[in-house]
């Protein structure tokens, strides 16, 4: 059962690409020696959930900017609502400029509200940091289609260059200024209408923009109104009646969460917040890459000598222990891959601290086991007391890094305590190295120790019918 | 064997070790990196073995810029450290740096405000004062004894003080910085602190429960002997990969790890050799 799971864990630890390197006896590694490369190409799993490393910023690079929102001309009642749109700006900009899966969270707490940008792989910060710190524009502008020869001359201008049918769409209409924009806008909100019970738009203008609409409504009644944030197009709704008393409604066949997205793409233009930035961490690639190598070297050797030692002083039990050991290190890289554990550099600083302590509970069992063989105890009930009696103290032992651990990680976010990605990133490697540690320790050496060390010599054939019953 | 008995050594051992470190704390204090205070710090790589000093950026920034030091943080890498800046005032410089030594990479640029800062100061704070409450009263009840609990956690606050002396010793002469991630190690260092005194502890509760009579001293002492080969030969694989860490490790988490590993060394020592030591004489001293 232990080897179908490392079989398993060992399939989704391995990396997509896996270079495999071979070098002859008595050389130390060397990782520029460079030998036949061999080229295996594995996914991870037939479903489509493929295993990867999720790399923190400190490790791919990029940006974490955190952003305080300037809410003082922003009635109390809206904040929450302001807050949530500069999110919404930020985020549709950041896609817009085509990074991979920015991360925008907001807080609000004791009266200050933040958020919290993380963006990978930003090689220009400069440029991102400006699309960021825009306060975002909401405009109303009346869409016309152009004239039939103007049509004609633009689409043929636009056959002539690449990308044809993207630049006549955008030609083919004319926009129109109305001088309506985000400022003339009270708030919208997701609302039901009445009668139907389906979910709408109403948009609410201050006195200003109320005149201003209901000029715009009599004069293009059933033209289109579109609207524009950061100059790009959110909806076009079409003007059905004149609309005077500045309270608007915008119907179609929206979802309820169409309309929450679209109220709060509106909002972002009426409530409009300056923001500033409150702190900037920016690491440049090549910083990143570099201390994985290192790390994951210095890792390496860590284990190559901590396996020395443990064979040094208890022979062939070490052995065995260091098969736990390295089985534990499969489970731990697999673990991460399922539950897409970000891994940061201080993350792998304890995943390299979680791989020493991982030893502690063979070496407490070990001890425990030498104990009750020098007391005169026969091998096999000394193994099994060895594993009880043992199990008492690592238990107990252990409790207080897993609760350290969890502090550490602050699950339910409590503002009283730290959020930040690189202590949180330390906190669930610790975590889920000593959990895994108890497990590999006692449970995989145990059956390892019971498989090979009691019967020797024909434990081999033993462990292969074990497999073949599992089965 | 009788360890036990040059408990007093121990203690004086203890005290050679946290004397300097009190001293420095109280002078010199602990330097806290922009994490805690603000301000600002940009990393950078020369081209060619150029080298960057105090005097030549100073000459490169006006008094807006707040410069305040200028370190080397590996071959070619140099770190610039500076009241809070924003992303013009750093893009002003390394245009100038640019054109006085060539193709000069950004490695890093980390900018923190103040009021960010006294957030995260206050965090840490309770973040520690809670895991030494939790470890305590975890102690506490498991052992059903107060003197347990409160030498475990005087053996803590032992190592504490230690892992902070050196840093304000490391500070003083280096330059070394404390950030969050030295706070991290110090909860990590806590609770290895109680990991290893429980180990201890559980063993004299069990030669308890065993030999009723023996006297509590010599039980201490047989606990400490039977657990002693565990204790280091278990700090010594965590030490290994620690070390390996430290040396090999790159600059980014060096500190880190060596927080980790200072606090390593000294929670192995401290469960033996103060932890039960304390406990041996409270319970000599107060029967």
């Amino acid at each position: 059962m232990i080897m179908i799971l490392f079989l398993m864990s060992c399939w989704i630890a391995l990396p997509e690409k896996l270079p495999l390197k071979f070098n002859l006896f008595g050389t130390p590694i060397d990782i520029t020696l460079s030998s036949p490369v061999l080229d295996l190409y594995i996914l991870g799993k037939p479903v489509h959930k493929q295993f990867d490393f999720k790399q923190g910023l400190d490790i791919q690079g990029g940006m974490q900017i955190v952003l305080q929102a300037d809410m003082s001309q922003i009635p109390e009642v809206d904040r929450a609502d302001a807050l949530e749109s500069v999110r919404e700006v930020i985020l549709r900009r950041v896609d817009l400029y085509g990074i991979s899966e920015p991360v925008v969270q907001a807080s609000s707490n004791n009266g200050q509200y933040r958020l919290m940008v993380e963006l990978a792989g930003v090689t220009d910060p400069t440029q991102a940091l400006s699309l960021i710190g825009q306060t975002a524009q909401l405009d109303f502008k009346l869409i016309s289609p152009i004239s039939a020869e103007n049509k004609a001359q633009t689409e043929e201008a636009a056959t002539n260059q690449n990308g044809a049918t993207e630049s006549a769409q955008q030609n083919s209409v004319e926009l129109i200024d109305t001088g309506l924009s985000g400022a003339s806008l009270k708030r919208a909100q997701p609302t039901l209408n009445p009668q139907t019970n389906e979910p709408e738009v109403s948009l609410q203008f201050n006195e200003e923009g109320a005149k201003l609409f209901g000029d715009i409504t009599t004069q293009h009644e059933g033209e289109m109104l579109g609207i524009f944030l950061d100059q790009s197009l959110l909806m076009a709704p079409s003007i059905k009646q004149p609309i005077l008393t500045g309270q608007a409604v915008i119907t179609g066949q929206f979802t309820l969460e169409e309309v929450k997205q679209l109220s709060i793409q509106l909002n972002a233009g009426a409530l409009p917040v300056p923001i500033q930035v409150l702190e900037q961490r920016t690491i440049g690639a090549s910083l990143g890459n570099e201390s994985v190598q290192l790390s994951i070297r210095a890792g390496l050797i860590g284990i190559g000598l901590v396996v020395l030692f443990m064979i040094m002083v208890y022979g062939m039990r070490g052995i065995l222990a260091s098969w736990a050991l390295l089985m534990y290190a499969v489970f731990t890289v697999a673990i991460y891959k399922i539950l897409g554990v970000t891994l940061t550099l201080p993350g792998i600083a304890g995943l390299i601290l979680s791989i020493g302590m991982a030893v502690d509970a063979n070496i407490l069992i070990f001890e425990r086991m030498k104990e009750e063989q020098r007391a005169g105890k026969p091998w096999g009930i000394a193994m099994e007391l060895g594993f009880g009696r043992a199990w008492d103290s690592i238990k107990d032992a252990n409790v207080t890094t897993i609760l350290t651990a969890l502090i550490l990680i602050n699950p339910l976010n409590f503002s009283f305590l730290n959020t930040s990605g690189l202590v949180r990133g330390f906190g669930i490697t610790l975590l889920i190295g000593v959990v895994l540690g108890l497990l590999t320790g006692v449970v995989i050496t145990r059956t390892l120790v019971r498989l090979f060390l009691r019967e020797k010599g024909i434990g081999f054939r033993l462990n292969k019918n074990r497999i073949n019953k599992d089965q | 064997m009788n360890i036990i008995k040059y408990r007093y050594l121990y203690f004086v051992i203890s005290l050679v070790f946290l004397i300097p470190g009190i001293f420095s704390l109280l002078r010199y204090g602990l330097k806290p990196a922009i994490d805690f205070v603000g301000g600002s710090l940009i990393e950078v790589r020369l081209p060619e073995n150029q080298s960057l000093n105090y005097g030549q950026v100073a000459e490169l920034v006006d008094s807006d810029f707040g410069l305040n030091a200028v370190q080397q943080s590996g071959s070619g890498q140099f770190m610039i450290k500076a009241k809070e800046i924003d992303e013009n005032q750093k893009n002003n410089l390394i245009a100038q740096l640019q054109s006085q030594y060539g193709e000069v990479e950004v490695l890093r640029f980390e900018s923190v405000g103040p009021s960010i800062s006294r957030e995260l100061l206050s965090k840490t704070l309770t973040a520690v004062g809670l895991v030494s409450i939790i470890i305590a009263i975890y102690v506490w009840r498991q052992f059903k004894d107060i003197k347990f609990g409160v030498t475990a956690v005087l053996a803590m606050f032992h190592d504490s003080l230690i892992l902070l002396g050196s840093f304000s010793l490391l500070g003083h002469f280096y330059g070394v910085e404390v950030d969050i991630l030295f706070v991290t190690a110090m909860l990590t260092t806590l609770s290895f602190s109680v990991h290893d005194t429980i180990v201890v502890y559980d063993r004299i509760r069990e030669l308890k429960r065993k030999y009723p009579r023996v006297e509590f001293e010599n039980l201490a002492n047989t606990a400490v002997l039977e657990t002693l080969s565990r204790s280091i030969n278990n700090s010594v694989t965590i030490i290994v990969m620690l070390s390996a860490l430290v040396l090999l490790g790159g600059n980014t988490i060096r500190w880190f790890s060596t927080a980790l590993l200072i606090g390593a060394i000294t929670g192995t020592y401290s469960s033996s050799f103060t932890a039960v030591p304390l406990l041996v004489e409270w319970n000599k001293r107060f029967k």
